[in-house]
Formats: C-alpha cells, sequence, structure tokens
C-alpha cells in the first residue's frame, strides 16, 4: 500500500468531527459502565449486521502504534474478521495481529478470546441489539424509563419463563449481566460462558450498536454479576470432551461436522488460543490419530 | 329505661324528575321513639309510607328534614346527616335490618349469606358459621340447601335466609320489614319466639307486620303512619 | 378502620384544551372502602381515575395518598420512581380490556409473578408458589399456570389480571370497567370473586362502571358523574334506591329489569 492510496481517505476512514463524536460517546459510557450511550451512527461501507457498529468504535480509538486484531466467533480467519481486518489495514494501515496477547486493540464478534485479557488492551464488541429488555418491552421509552428508574423485574421475567419452559435458564448467549449494581447489560451475543471474563477484567470492554445507534462499556476492574435465582444460580455451559486439536479443558468448543456419517468434533472456538497450545506441544485426540496416521 | 332510637320531626318527599319534577310527598313530622326491649310496629294502610320510614331509619333513603338519633356505641349519631362511612359502622354494630326480599350474591351460600354480618364484625369463621347454622336449623331450613346460593330458592326459604342473616348479630336496634309475610304458621312462630328473645335481650325493635296475629303477639306499642302523612294533614 | 382516609382527592379538575374531563372532585377514601363511579360514557369518569391514579396530570387540584408509614403525600410532588414503585406494589390498577394490563405472550405464572420479581424475590419456586396460590384464589386451574393467556377466554384474562395486581397484596386498587366486555354469566362470576377478594383482604378500591348492578354488589359508596361533574354522592343503597338528582333517577330507572 501507498501513501497515495491513504489520500483518499482519513486516518481510520471517518473524519475528525465524527470521530470526536464517538470518543465523547465513549467517554460518557464508560463515566457510567453499561448505560447505553446514543451516538449519531455514520453509513459505513458494510451492511448493518457485519460489525458497523464495532467499526465505528475501533476507528474512533485507534491510532497508528496499534496493533489490531479482529475475530468472528472467536476465529481470526472467516470472512467478518478477514473483510475488517483488511479494511483497517486499508484506511489505517495499521499493525494487524491474530495473537491476542500482542493485540491492543481487538475488535469481536460473539466471543472473548480465551486468553487473560491484560491492563491496557481494549475489547470492541459487535452488538446487534443493545437493549436487553426489548424482546419483552418493545417501546423505547419504557426501556429508557426502566434502565432510569431501575426496574428491573421484567429480566428476571424472561429467565422465570426459560426455568418454567425448559427446568433451567436455558438463555445461553446474549445473557444479561448486571454492571457495578446498576445498569443491566446485554453483553451481545457471546456464549454465557463468556460472561464470567467480563467481571473485573484488567482490559477496557466497548460495545458498538450501528443500527441502534448505542455505545455502551465496561471500564477495567467492574463488578459484572450473571443475572440468576437463588434456586437456579447462574451456570456456564461445560462440555464432555476437550478439544479434538489441542485437547483443552474449560474452554468454549465449537462443533464441527466431520462427515455425513455422524462424524463430528469439538475443537476450540478461539483459534489462536488453539493454535498456541498446539505450538506448545499440547495435542487433542483427533490431533494423535492425525499424526499416527502419517 | 335507655331509648335506643328517637325520630323527631322527619319529612320525606320524593321529587320525580322524569316526571316533570313531580313532587311526591311521603310523610312530615315523624316524631317516635323506641325503647330498648321494646316492639313497636308501624301501623296504616298499605301506601301510606311505612317502608319508606323504616327505609329512612335504616339510611336507606334520604330524609328532607328532621333528625334519625341512633345510640351508636355509647354516643349519638345523627343518621339523617351522617356520611355513608358513619350509616355503614352504625349498620354494622348497632343497626340490624330484616327486609322483605333478599338480594342474593350469585355464588354464596345461603350459610355464608348469614354469617356474613358476624364475619364483618370479625367473629371468628368457625363460629359465625356455627352461629349461622343453627339460625338456620331453628328456622326449619332444610339441611341441603344449606350449602347452596339462595337465588334459586322459594320465597319462603329466602326469607328464612333473611331472617337468619338479621336475627344472628346482637345489634342493639332491629328493623323487620314483613319477616312473616311468606311463611307457615310453624316458622311464623319461630320468628314470634325469637322476636320475643330479642326484646329479652334489650333491643329496640321496629317493625311491618301485616299478619294480624303476629302484630298483636309481638307489639308493645302501634305506631299510626297515618298521622305523619301530609296528604292527611293537608 | 383507622382514624385516616388512604386517598384525598381536593378539587381535581382536567381540562383537554377548553374541554372539560372532570371537574373540581373532591372526596375522600377510607381504609376497605370501595367506591364506585358511575357515569356513561363521556361523564369524565376514566378521566378522573386516571388522575387519580397517576396515569393523567391533572390541570389542578390534589391527590393525597397515605404511605404504609402513615405520612400523607401529595402525588404529583412524588418522584417518577417513587410513583411507579407505588404503583406496581401498593396499587393496583385493573384494566377493562385484560390486555392492556397483561404480558400477552409470556405464562400466567410469570405475568403473576413480575410484581414479586420487581420488588427483588429472587427465589424462582417460591415465586412460582404464590403465583400457583393466586392463580387458585382467582379460580384458574393450576396446570394452566405455564400457559400463555392469549390462549385465556376473556374471564380467565381478566382474573389473571386481578391476580397479578393482587399479589403484592396492594392497599389501593383502580378498575376500570372490570367486568366491561364479558358475558352476563362470567361477569356474574367475576363479581363475586371480585367482591369475595375485597371483602377478604381489606381492599380499598375505585371502580369506574357505568354498570350499576357492578356498583351495588362492590360497592359501598358511590359517585355519579355528569359532563365531568359529580353530580351526586352517597352510600351505594342510598343513591341507587333513593337517587334525588334527574340524571342519577334516569340512570335507575334505565336498568332493564329481568
Amino acid at each position: 500500500m501507498t501513501t497515495a492510496d491513504l489520500a483518499t481517505y482519513n486516518f481510520a476512514y471517518l473524519d475528525e468531527q465524527t470521530k470526536r463524536m464517538i470518543r465523547r460517546a465513549i467517554l460518557k459510557a464508560i463515566a457510567i459502565p453499561g448505560y447505553q450511550v446514543p451516538f449519531a451512527s455514520r453509513e459505513m461501507p458494510m451492511p448493518y449486521g457485519w460489525g458497523t457498529g464495532g467499526v465505528q468504535v475501533t476507528a474512533a480509538i485507534l491510532g497508528p502504534k496499534d496493533v489490531l486484531k479482529v475475530i468472528d466467533q472467536g476465529a481470526d480467519d472467516t470472512t467478518n474478521a478477514v473483510s475488517i481486518r483488511a479494511f483497517f489495514q486499508k484506511v489505517a494501515n495499521v499493525a494487524v495481529t491474530t495473537k491476542t496477547r500482542a493485540a491492543t486493540i481487538i475488535q469481536t464478534r460473539h466471543r472473548i478470546p480465551e486468553e487473560k485479557l491484560t491492563s491496557g488492551q481494549t475489547l470492541v464488541y459487535q452488538v446487534p441489539i443493545p437493549e436487553p429488555l426489548r424482546f419483552l418491552e418493545p417501546r423505547e421509552t419504557e426501556t429508557r424509563k426502566m434502565h432510569a428508574l431501575e426496574e428491573y423485574g421484567l429480566m428476571h421475567v424472561k429467565l422465570y419463563e426459560d426455568i418454567a419452559r425448559n427446568g433451567h435458564i436455558a438463555t445461553t448467549y446474549a445473557y444479561p449481566v448486571k454492571v457495578e449494581g446498576r445498569y443491566v447489560m446485554d453483553p451481545s451475543p457471546t456464549p454465557k460462558f463468556d460472561n464470567p471474563k467480563m467481571h473485573m477484567s484488567e482490559a477496557l470492554q466497548l460495545f458498538g450498536a450501528g443500527r441502534e445507534k448505542r455505545i455502551y462499556a465496561v471500564p477495567p476492574y467492574t463488578e459484572v454479576v450473571s443475572l440468576d435465582f437463588e434456586d437456579h444460580p447462574f451456570e456456564i455451559q461445560t462440555f464432555d470432551k476437550p478439544c479434538a486439536l489441542c485437547g483443552a479443558q474449560d474452554v468454549y468448543l465449537d462443533e464441527v461436522v466431520l462427515d455425513d456419517r455422524g462424524g463430528r468434533m469439538f475443537v476450540c472456538s478461539d483459534t489462536d488460543h488453539c493454535e498456541q497450545r498446539c505450538a506448545s506441544g499440547h495435542r487433542g485426540h483427533l490431533a494423535h490419530d492425525k499424526e499416527a496416521a502419517e | 329505661m335507655p331509648t335506643p332510637l328517637v325520630v323527631s320531626e322527619v319529612a320525606k318527599s320524593f321529587t320525580m324528575h322524569l316526571r316533570d319534577g313531580l313532587r311526591l310527598p311521603v310523610v312530615s313530622n315523624v316524631a317516635f321513639s323506641v325503647k330498648a326491649g321494646e316492639c313497636v310496629v308501624l301501623g296504616g294502610p298499605s301506601g301510606i309510607g311505612k317502608s319508606s320510614l323504616l327505609k329512612m331509619v335504616y339510611g336507606n333513603y334520604a330524609v328532607d328534614s328532621g333528625q334519625i338519633l341512633i345510640e351508636h356505641e355509647g354516643r349519638v349519631v345523627d343518621l339523617a346527616g351522617a356520611d355513608p362511612r358513619t350509616i355503614l359502622a352504625v349498620r354494622r354494630a348497632t343497626l340490624g335490618y330484616v327486609s322483605q326480599f333478599l338480594r342474593t350474591v350469585p355464588r354464596v351460600a345461603a350459610v355464608d349469606v348469614v354469617a356474613e354480618p358476624l364475619l364483618a364484625r370479625g367473629v371468628a369463621p368457625a363460629e359465625a358459621r356455627d352461629a349461622a347454622e343453627a339460625m338456620l336449623d331453628r328456622l326449619n331450613l332444610p339441611r341441603e340447601l344449606w350449602q347452596l346460593p339462595p337465588a334459586t330458592f322459594s320465597g319462603g326459604e329466602q326469607q328464612r335466609v333473611n331472617i337468619a342473616r338479621g336475627f344472628i348479630t346482637d345489634h342493639r336496634i332491629l328493623l323487620l320489614d314483613e319477616p312473616t309475610a311468606s311463611l307457615d304458621a310453624t316458622n311464623r312462630a319461630v320468628v314470634v319466639a325469637m322476636i320475643a328473645e330479642k326484646k329479652a335481650a334489650g333491643v329496640a325493635l321496629l317493625g311491618i307486620f301485616h299478619d294480624e296475629d303476629v302484630r298483636a303477639k309481638v307489639a308493645d306499642r302501634i305506631v299510626d303512619v297515618s298521622a305523619f302523612s301530609p296528604r292527611k294533614a293537608a | 378502620m383507622t382514624d385516616a382516609p388512604l386517598l384525598k382527592v381536593r378539587d381535581i379538575s382536567k381540562f383537554y384544551g377548553a374541554r372539560i374531563g372532570c371537574r373540581n372532585v373532591s372526596f375522600d377514601l377510607w381504609p376497605g372502602e370501595v367506591l364506585a363511579v358511575v357515569g356513561e360514557s363521556g361523564s369524565g369518569k376514566t378521566t378522573l381515575l386516571n388522575c387519580l391514579a397517576t396515569r393523567l396530570m391533572p390541570t389542578s387540584g390534589s391527590v393525597e395518598y397515605r404511605m404504609r408509614d402513615g405520612t400523607m403525600r401529595d402525588l404529583a410532588r412524588m418522584s417518577e420512581a417513587e410513583r411507579r414503585f407505588l404503583m406496581r406494589t401498593d396499587w393496583g390498577f385493573v384494566h377493562q380490556n385484560p390486555a392492556d394490563g397483561l404480558r400477552m405472550a409470556v405464562s400466567a405464572g410469570a405475568n403473576v409473578g413480575e410484581r414479586l420479581m420487581a420488588v427483588g424475590e429472587r427465589h424462582y419456586g417460591n415465586i412460582r408458589e404464590t403465583a400457583g396460590d393466586w392463580l387458585g384464589r382467582v379460580e384458574i386451574s393450576a396446570d394452566r399456570i405455564d400457559d400463555q393467556p392469549r390462549a385465556f377466554s376473556g374471564g380467565m384474562r381478566q382474573r389473571l389480571q386481578i391476580a397479578r395486581n393482587l399479589v403484592t397484596s396492594p392497599r389501593l386498587v383502580f378498575m376500570d370497567e372490570p367486568t366491561g366486555g364479558l358475558d352476563v354469566s362470567v361477569q356474574a362470576r367475576l363479581l363475586d370473586l371480585l367482591r369475595g377478594l375485597v371483602q377478604d383482604l381489606g381492599l380499598s378500591a375505585i371502580v369506574v362502571t357505568h354498570d350499576l348492578a357492578v356498583a351495588r354488589l362492590l360497592s359501598h359508596r358511590m359517585m355519579v358523574m355528569k359532563d365531568g361533574l359529580v353530580i351526586e354522592q352517597g352510600l351505594t343503597d342510598r343513591v341507587l334506591d333513593d337517587p334525588r338528582e334527574a340524571y342519577t333517577q334516569l340512570l335507575v330507572s334505565s336498568i332493564l329489569q329481568v
């Protein structure tokens, strides 16, 4: 890429006034953890649902020295991740990485990396529907009031319905949390497996919803508690088997269908984590089989 | 002898707005009193206003002027000018009423209709029910009817439920509007006995009885309502 | 009965532009008392109810409510948070159309349990048990607890709405034509149920209705409204049996005798 290509765009695509506006929204969001700050979301060169909110947040905080990682469902190599990463390479000429540890900004769709994030890192979530109360209360005026007055009984109505129908809380993703004892927040459609990682995280967590024009945040070292009932406490998903490739336990696994005869395997959803483990000599049962075959 | 009910200078008329404001005088200058342990019977031809007078004493009809003084919980209340809340309190504790017809409530069993005034005064449910059953038993209401709502009962059966409900409490004043009208001789005798017991217990009774035989047995005094009729005075 | 009114209403007026909703309405409501507000459509009775229940801001006048700690509070001077808290704990509001007062896409159990969860109840088993009890009290069979009100008949929906309102043991319940739109037989059952509940729980209630039979059965006291004004009020049986005003006489004489 040459400087001539860059000249067609402002750094990180958005103009400076827009970035300033978004940064103001981000600052307000950080000041009021879990509160949804409205912002003047711009049209981006990608369709809604492809991460326009996350991209705008990333564009507003990105500096020339940042190292960017983009994941989609934990993977660095899926369409959404690849295209957003390429976008910022093109419009900001920033360094990119797939390594969690090496990144200063990680934009994510629907996962939190397995590796513990550290101070100085920022995790940017792409959010489709920021309002956790939306499916129970369609009126925006009413949900805003409910947040303002801390009327969150309705959130438990949803969990009650889960238990009444399924015998347990069947919500497995976008599992509602309460931030710093005040605002109830939708953690975006991450699996509830990742909810505990948000609690007291050293990294700054920013959430951008482009179509709904909302930004919210969880600053570092903030209390994030998953809602539950006394007799049906919050639990994360567990997996019977370790990752088929790297043998990791206590990580979130994706199911991969191997053939049309019912063959399947479970592998790390976080591809970087899996590769790191494989590189340092960990092996799952499929990796053993493969090596044995070779 | 205490006099728990005093009616004085009471006048009442109906204004029929639907008939161009036609004014129908009912009674005027009503004055009488009822002592404790006494049964006063309102007399006079039908249509003279006996029933209306009874309803005024109960607070069911408003009066144009005058006083209806009732001794209620150690003080005297003028029912003619009392607010609804006071009237209800007086009815609950002091002033009972046996109307000619039972206003039935759907789905409430006869025994519960009878027990209700006791419950309203805070009597324990089991105790109230026992008392209600004893009353119904005494009035010879067939046991198989007790658990049924009285809406489908015959006139006489309904009236007995009504009497049981009116007599179950220890109200100091009891108003009776033809309580024996649709009863057979046996049950009339029961009611006469019950009235006698109330008198012995010091209750002041004011009633309308068309049955001369019953009237003769219960009345201590007859107040002729036609004396208060404005038409006569005019 | 205690010696202080639960609700003190003074000179409540509500104007819609130049048109009158209701004018100069004053009364006290005492604990355990049921007040019926009757009148034809457009007489201002629903406007009055909404002004009292803080669903509408009156143009002038004041409504004071005696809180559980005994202090009288002017509703208009309360914060919205306090008012809303009051509405979902100490008060109930029964809408004519149950769909306005229920969450139609949420099970019967959760509809009843919502208020409990709103005041911080966090034990699923307890919430469900309480909801089950209340369904029983309003005569909805226990096996319907996980059904949505969409699958219920009109009468059942209305009973569910009542259970949803009463689960937090409110002290004051507002009802807007609670039996409107129901079959006569269903009405009778609902009325009897309401009557029993009001009596057992010692509720105070303000019932707006155009049905004088509802007023007779449920209320101790009634107000007759016409053109936004209260034209007659008093003990329910007195107003119905000895109506004084021309309009009240017309209303009473218009009842069809069966």
